[in-house]
């Protein structure tokens, strides 16, 4: 059985496919038709709910796409759509703010951006314009140009503006501990598909062993997606997520110990604390929806090529640590990828935590991302450099990129053309010509082969640029 | 007798809301954002519903050896299979010419990737998702065309080559100072309204059809439905209260959906809903289209246009849906704001196999208006001056008779060039062209560009019988008022406008107008909503409507009371007879009792408008809209990456029915302009198989992406001159093309790598890709 909070009501569900996303459950089986389907993907918005979590006392609440969320991972969450915000009548201030500021035109879109703007302020003191765009990056209106919801998102912050859920958030809380409290077994069984979603890492561990051929589930916003545009069926899932501890981030002496299951948003701020760099690369990774349900240890495991925390893992030396039952083995992220979509993760075997190394004073970390559109898209390359220069000689080097070949991989011929050489642009010239050996990448619709190669060779370029001169910025990303 | 309702007495002359000028709010917005507001796919289906999904084609071409269907037919939960031996009634749903068979069936040629091959209709919607995928089908391959070239290289056309000449080019090319050639790609654009095509169809008795149907278009749904079940168009209704965005893209290619579930709830006489999932909705509904431009340029040595020769290809598609009107469309536009002394304009229609390309807002106009601007552009940098110089030095003016444009149609009001002198103006556009100068000096990678374009886009549906409008207008005994039109609402405000324009005729509040979807049996024979002309004509059908109650009311109040023409007024919410005043509502049951009708239609066709199509001259546009933009941009030099810093519009749209609701048209188009322009990319792989198929892969502007510095002003004072509704001019398509100051921004940015002395080409859309290959083009050749 699964229970969470639909707004303020207790809500069981069992005997229901374990497969089926919380979209499809809100619009087939409640009737609960204000969220949309734009995509079924998680790139639109037009689905975003809100989900309430407590820490014991007071809530946090965080915009999800519901399309690619399956309903068993709710256990233990309050719920939040479109229809639980008018109160007594009256629309709730940041839906006021939309129909003052003329922030709806079809309005498919609005119920999703309206629940994005509601996450955004419940979790923030005052807007900015760059908070607003990273808040709604997911949500994707075709009609307004988005002027008017900016200017919704900042008039929602009026200080008098009442928000039921604020009063009732103590009362949420309780209910919520409550549910976690009751000792029932989580997990959604029908149509002789289950989905477990064990309490313990022990538990995740043995579930695997018990059922070698069951899939991971963390987020879910890469693997669900083979139910909405595949419509495969998965018919054992292990959930992450409720994994006591395995959703950390912790700061030892000497690294960043992330656990898994910890998401991008959970993740950032002390990533960004040692690696400034990485501000700009999680903000453009996703949306914040896909920031506040993907993992990090999902990005890993998904061993996608294109994938973004791989080159920069790599970069920076982390290791993962991998455990089968009770055994853990630590290898470095470069050596978990071997082919296309191949691991060198063993059946039963799964991620427990990334350790990423402090980096070291003189260390500079940059990475850089290349994709037709700044917000939630793919990249068509990605580099992450990670290089120490001491007295004009480069020490160490470590270069990897993603979307350049069938792996995540680091840039050999290029590093080799740096290191123990010269910081000077000419070997920066012949480090970009050394490039072309280590990849040769595809063409496709991101990019021709031709553009992923010149401008993975003019990172090297814009990276000399930026540890050399003092110009304010060299990215338009950055340009203000 | 039946008991009236009671009614508030006269009395309250609190100020009328909603009147025209005033900015209303969008009569749905607070169901919009409580999530009330109700779509097709929202509707509760009745019981016993089906849910229906389509097969498509996995090759571009080739002949259907074998379409097995049996594994089909014993899926989970499917109840009823459709392919074309099914059908009753008509088999091809072209909506001006045949071409666009509902189906393909075994033994018959597939055309394009995507196309539909059966239906089914299942228990639910994942189990007729499910379904289809057990097809099995096999092809006897056929070569493709997927490019315009390859099209053009093989004279494949969906519809015979159409020219528009004046003058005599080649010998004023001759003469001409400076003469350039060239040629430019021009994106096409997928319409990615949010709501995908959804359509609920329902059995009715006398075996009629009740269609629920996301469409700007009911009218030609009701038809098309109406000959594929073969039968009398009276039997079928089609209903949409609302759209989740449209912008061309239902106009015609609403139909097959709805026909399809219309034939799958006919065969089981149950209601069947269907609704595309993204990817096939992207792969099997036409876009904008693509296009090629070629052209020969002559100037003079200031730049002056002095002969144009330019042919124009749009990539069709496989069939001419609206295509015809759509390459017309872009020669009508490939003078833009410039006389051109001699031009001589050919376009193709060219036949891919691919998707049927259709409606897109500006309906070809965009691609007609980026093709004159890049000339604009490249003279400029041969004269060696300003692009905005350039421009003005071409704008149509009455000077020497420079007023005609190449088709014969002649500019009465010249707004342009005033418009583009305040926009200067208030943009500040020439110091901030010497920052950016100065700036690009100093700036290793980045680099700064500028650009003004303007624009002027006609007004009318070039096919003139589309220039009508009806309206059915209803008052209740309680002073409340139903309003239908023939225009449908897909989230520009065409109702909120509609019924502003009634709340005035009758001096009442707009709250007291029910704004009623729109439905074939309420309006019959409508226009589809396009051609930015649905304020325009439905405004105008709505006010007769509305006036023709008002004088029955006037006429009995004349009578009933013995007053004298002229004392009787509505005003505040009342109706003034003489001395007397009423309540709007008192005075409809006075009306009433006295046995005064208060149900009227109303009808409206657009006056002064003609073409002679074979000698291509005319008046095809009621009046033109104008507007400008300014665009600045960022580019890394190293990347292509880039970003708009500012934008200033100034849009002229007459005397503004509801300037809030224009200025989000105009907001919106720009946005959406400058998508196409830039990060919108479709991608076919040469099996013709488009690759981009989904929000993931085709990225249309996100927020961030909306300039962080974005000015719109109405263009004040500026009733339109013919007598449109209220003076007010049509707002839907024009200022989408004012996201071409951004590309020709992007590339004065790339042009600045050559101290502005080179003209770098830039094929649309400028992705990071074009642009870094811009730069080094521009570089290498410098
Ligand atoms: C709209 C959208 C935008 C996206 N944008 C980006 C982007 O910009 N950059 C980018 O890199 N990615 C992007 N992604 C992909 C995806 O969001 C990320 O890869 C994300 O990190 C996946 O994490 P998850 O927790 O959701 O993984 P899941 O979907 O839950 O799982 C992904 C895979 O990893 C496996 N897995 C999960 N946890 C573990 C574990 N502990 N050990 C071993 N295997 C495990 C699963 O079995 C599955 O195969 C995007 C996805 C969407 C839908
Ligand atoms: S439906 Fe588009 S993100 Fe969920
Ligand atoms: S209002 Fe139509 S998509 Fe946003």
């Amino acid at each position: 059985m699964i229970k969470f909070l639909l707004n303020q009501t207790e809500h069981s569900v069992s005997d229901i496919d374990p497969n089926i996303t919380l979209l499809d459950y809100l619009r087939e089986h409640l009737h609960k038709k204000g969220s949309k389907e734009g995509c079924a993907s998680g790139d639109c918005g037009a689905c975003t709910v809100v989900l309430g979590e407590s820490d014991g006392q007071t809530m946090r609440y965080k915009s999800i796409n519901s399309c690619i969320t399956l309903l068993a991972s709710l256990h233990g969450k309050q719920l939040i759509t479109v229809e639980d915000l008018k109160n007594d009548e009256q629309l709730h201030p940041v839906q006021q703010a939309m129909v003052d500021c003329h922030g709806s035109q079809c309005g498919f879109c609005t119920p999703g951006f309206v629940m994005s703007m509601f996450a955004y302020r419940k979790n923030t003191q005052t807007p900015t314009r760059e908070g607003i765009n990273e808040a709604l990056g997911g949500n994707l209106c075709r009609c307004t140009g988005y002027r008017p919801i900016v200017e919704a998102a900042v008039q929602m912050f009026e200080p008098d503006a009442k928000d039921q859920f604020t009063e009732t958030e103590s009362v949420t809380s309780k209910k919520l501990n409550q549910i976690k409290l009751s000792d029932s077994e989580v997990a959604l069984s029908a149509l002789g598909r289950t989905f477990y979603s064990p309490a313990t890492v022990t538990e995740l561990s043995s579930l695997l062993i018990n059922h070698p051929h069951a899939r991971l589930i963390a987020g879910g916003t890469d693997l669900s997606l083979e139910f909405t545009q595949f419509l495969r069926n998965i018919d054992v899932l292990i959930y992450t997520g409720r994994a006591e501890g395995l959703d950390t981030v912790i700061e030892t002496e000497s690294q960043i110990d992330i656990g898994s299951a910890a998401t991008y948003s959970k993740a950032k701020s002390l990533l960004v604390q040692y690696f400034p760099d990485l501000e700009e690369l999680i903000e453009r990774l996703g949306s914040r929806q896909i920031r506040n349900q993907g993992t990090i240890g999902g990005n890993v495991g998904n061993a996608s090529p294109i994938g973004d925390m791989p080159p920069v893992l790599i970069a920076l030396g982390a290791q993962l640590v991998l455990r089968k039952g009770d055994t853990t083995r630590t290898i470095n992220v470069a050596d978990y990828f071997l082919k296309y979509k191949v691991t060198s993760q063993q059946s039963s075997e799964f991620i427990e935590r990334i350790l990423i190394p402090k980096p070291k004073a003189q260390e500079n970390f940059r990475v850089y991302k290349i994709s037709k559109r700044m917000e939630d898209d793919i990249s068509a390359t990605c580099g992450a450099f990670n290089i120490e220069i001491e007295n004009g000689l480069v020490k160490r080097v470590a270069i990897a990129y993603g979307g350049m070949a069938e792996i995540p991989k680091r840039a050999k011929h290029c590093e080799k053309a740096l290191l123990n050489k010269d910081w000077s642009e000419h070997n920066i010239q012949v480090a970009m010509a050394e490039l072309a050996k280590d990849f040769s990448p595809i063409s496709d619709f991101r990019s021709s082969a031709e553009y992923r190669l010149l401008v993975s060779q003019n990172f090297l370029q814009r990276l000399f640029l930026e540890l050399n001169s003092s110009h304010d910025t060299l990215r338009v990303s950055q340009y203000a | 007798m039946r008991k009236l309702p009671n009614v508030a007495q006269a009395g309250d002359t609190s100020k009328v809301k909603g009147l025209p000028g005033q900015s209303q709010k969008h009569e749905s917005a607070h169901k919009h954002v409580s999530g009330e507001a109700c779509y097709v796919d929202d509707q509760i289906a009745p019981a016993n519903a089906l849910h229906a999904y389509v097969g498509l084609s996995t090759v571009a071409r080739g002949r259907v050896t074998l379409l097995d269907l049996a594994k089909v037919q014993t899926s989970e939960g499917v109840e009823a299979v459709l392919s074309l031996q099914d059908v009753p009634g008509h088999t091809d749903i072209g909506p001006v010419f045949p071409g666009d068979p509902l189906m393909v069936n075994q033994g018959q040629e597939v055309t394009f990737y995507g196309q539909v091959l059966f239906a089914v209709a299942a228990r639910t919607h994942e189990l007729a998702r499910k379904a289809v995928k057990q097809a099995v089908v096999e092809y006897e391959v056929l070569p493709a065309d997927v490019t315009i070239e390859q099209g053009l290289e093989n004279n494949s056309f969906v519809r015979p080559s159409h020219t528009q000449q004046r003058g005599d080019t080649s010998s004023a090319l001759k003469s001409a100072a400076h003469v350039l050639n060239g040629e430019m790609q021009i994106g096409g654009q997928e319409q990615m309204y949010l709501e995908g095509q959804a359509s609920l169809c329902i059995p009715t008795e006398d075996g009629g059809m009740l269609v629920h149907t996301s469409t700007q278009n009911p009218t030609e749904g009701q038809k098309l439905v109406a000959e594929v079940l073969n039968i009398p168009m009276n039997k079928v209704s089609v209903d949409i209260r609302r759209m989740g965005g449209g912008f061309g893209g239902k106009e015609t290619n609403a139909n097959q959906w709805a026909c399809i579930a219309a034939l799958l709830a006919q065969k089981t006489q149950r209601a069947v809903k269907i609704r595309l999932a993204r990817a096939d909705d992207m792969l099997a509904t036409g876009k904008r289209h693509h296009f090629l431009s070629r052209y020969d340029v002559g100037f003079s040595a200031e730049g002056r246009l002095e002969a144009l020769n330019m042919e124009l290809s749009g990539g069709c598609g496989i069939s001419p849906d609206l295509s015809d009107a759509i390459v017309d469309r872009a020669m009508f536009h490939s003078d833009n704001a410039y006389f051109l002394p001699t031009a001589k304009i050919v376009g193709h229609r060219v036949k891919t196999n691919t998707v049927s390309n259709t409606a897109f807002r500006g309906f070809g106009g965009p691609q007609g208006m980026v093709a004159i601007e890049n000339i604009i552009d490249n003279i400029s940098r041969v004269v060696g001056k300003d692009p905005l110089d350039v421009r003005k030095l071409n704008f149509y003016t009455d000077e020497d008779n420079r007023n005609t444009t190449h088709y014969g149609q002649k500019i009465e009001q010249h707004i342009v060039p005033a418009l583009v002198e305040r926009l200067e103006r208030t943009s500040n556009y020439r110091a901030r062209r010497d920052a950016i100068t100065k700036f690009n000096k100093t700036s290793p990678i980045l680099k700064k560009g500028l650009a003004l374009t303007p624009i002027k886009f006609g007004i009318s549906f070039t096919v003139q019988h589309l220039n009508q409008a009806g309206a059915l207008i209803h008052v209740y005994t309680d002073g409340s008022i139903q309003l239908n039109h023939g225009g449908t609402e897909m989230g520009q405000g065409l109702f909120t406008k509609v019924a502003q324009v009634v709340a005035s005729e009758f001096q009442v509040d707009i709250d007291t107008i029910q704004c009623m979807p729109t439905r074939t049996d309420k309006v019959p024979n409508t226009s589809p909503t396009a051609a930015s002309s649905g304020t325009d004509l439905n405004g105008m059908a709505a006010r007769d409507a509305a006036q023709k109650i008002k004088t029955r009311m006037t006429e009995f109040a004349i009578k009933h009371f013995s007053l004298k023409e002229g004392e009787v007024r509505f005003a505040n919410n009342q109706v003034f007879a003489g001395e007397r005043s009423f309540s709007f509502a008192e005075f409809s049951q006075l009306a009433y009792t006295n046995r005064v009708s208060l149900s009227a239609t109303g009808y409206y066709a657009t006056p002064k408008i003609h073409y002679d199509r074979d000698k291509a001259q005319g008046r095809p546009f009621f009046y033109f809209a104008n507007g400008a933009a300014v665009s600045e941009v960022l580019i890394d030099t190293l990347t292509g990456e880039n970003k708009v810093l500012q934008v200033d519009i100034c849009q002229d749209v007459g005397q503004s029915i509801n300037p809030a609701i224009d200025i989000g048209q105009i907001e919106g188009a720009f946005i959406q302009g400058m998508g196409w322009m830039t990060t919108e990319e479709l991608v076919w792989g040469e099996d013709g198989r488009l690759q981009t198929i989904n929000p993931a892969a085709y990225k249309i502007p996100a927020i961030g992406d909306t300039p962080p510095t974005f000015n719109v002003e109405l263009l004040p004072d500026s009733p339109n001159v013919e007598a449109t509704i209220f003076h007010s001019k049509a707002v839907g398509e024009p200022p989408l093309m004012l996201g071409i100051s951004v590309w020709s921004a992007l590339r004065d940015a790339v042009a600045s790598l050559a101290d502005y002395k080179l003209s770098p080409s830039l094929d649309t859309p400028a992705t990071p890709e074009r642009i870094l290959a811009a730069c080094n083009d521009v570089r290498n050749r410098s």
